[in-house]
């Protein structure tokens, strides 16, 4: 059986589309994109909030999208279980609407940052990543606000509770500063809620899955979720 | 009517890389004395109504549930009435 990817588009999204290709033509899973005015979706095993620069990050990034008609349901498909991805701004939007703990601040750079990195790969045993077998995989980032902020409690109770999925690392895995292209706390690069169906990942998977990029390793994330679904 | 004006700072403790910024920017143009930037939001608009009460509930609500991050940000605000 094919999942059924919902792709939601909000005024502003710019990654929808790389979502919609990854899943629909290199993957061969069912898409479908959804306006951010609907008022219901149906037939969608997961959801993919896309990156971009919903409502041009007016006041802060993710802050107006929370309120689009379609966050209402898309809260209540995360209450039922449903699984939900958040690339990027769609990290931010999930955490502005509370599905996930913490917030985004400009990166410590104060730079835009746009490049190859390494995850190291912190939990296997969730729906975005039990298809993963390597230490890292390489994705790419290309955010301006990418630099995680909780509290040091909270940071505990993620570690602690296994939320913590990726980590920013080398090659091998060695987690330092010098691997983190953006001063998030902790080197942390992607979270999930405590029932693991919600994820939230600054990193793109959708722009790693075509092999004639010669990178593939975003690949794993949806096959992930796809395995997850029907097992 | 009242008009609102509302100040959302970035809590003490929490970096601000665009207040560092500035900052590096204000050591360059030799202004030597200047320490401690912090950069925020100013934010004004008008609350049509003439009930003081029901206006300071509304200016609330909105600095906590949209205009501020209550994560990383407090937010002060003045009422002034106008008309």
């Amino acid at each position: 059986m094919k999942p059924t990817f919902g792709i939601v588009t909000f005024p502003g999204s710019n990654c929808d589309y790389d979502a919609y290709y990854a899943v629909k033509k290199i993957l061969d899973y069912e898409a479908q994109f959804i306006w951010h005015k609907e008022k219901s979706f149906n037939g969608i095993d997961a959801i993919i909030l896309p990156g971009g620069f919903s409502y041009g990050d007016y006041l802060r990034t993710g802050a107006i999208a929370k309120f689009s008609p379609i966050m209402e349901h898309v809260i209540n498909f995360a209450e039922k279980g449903g699984i939900i991805l958040g690339i990027c701004n769609g990290f931010q939007i999930l955490l502005e609407s509370g599905l996930l703990p913490g917030t985004m601040q400009v990166n410590e750079s104060l730079k835009f940052v746009c490049k190859d990195i390494y995850l190291k790969v912190e939990n296997r045993d969730t729906p975005f990543t039990n298809k993963i077998e390597s230490d890292t995989i390489k994705i790419p980032i290309k955010h301006g606000e990418g630099n995680y902020y909780t509290d040091v409690k909270t940071v505990t109770e993620l570690e602690k509770n296994g939320q913590i999925v990726f980590r920013y690392a080398s090659k091998n895995g060695k987690v330092s500063n010098q691997f983190n292209p953006n001063g998030s706390i902790s080197n942390i690069a992607g979270i999930m809620n405590t029932r693991k169906n919600v994820m939230g990942l600054m990193p793109h998977p959708e722009n790693a899955c075509d092999p004639v990029l010669r990178k593939t390793d975003g690949q794993l994330i949806f096959k992930s979720i796809a395995q997850s679904l029907f097992n | 009517m009242f008009k609102a004006t509302v100040i959302v700072k970035r809590r003490p403790k929490i970096l601000d890389p665009q207040g560092k910024a500035a900052e590096q920017g204000a050591k360059l143009l030799g202004f030597n004395n200047v320490s401690g930037t912090r950069i925020g939001k100013y934010i004004e608009f008008n609350i049509d109504t003439n009930d003081e009460k029901a206006a300071e509930k509304e200016v609330k609500e909105y600095s906590e549930k949209l205009l501020s991050n209550p994560i990383m940000e407090d937010f002060e605000y003045r009422l002034e009435k106008v008309k």
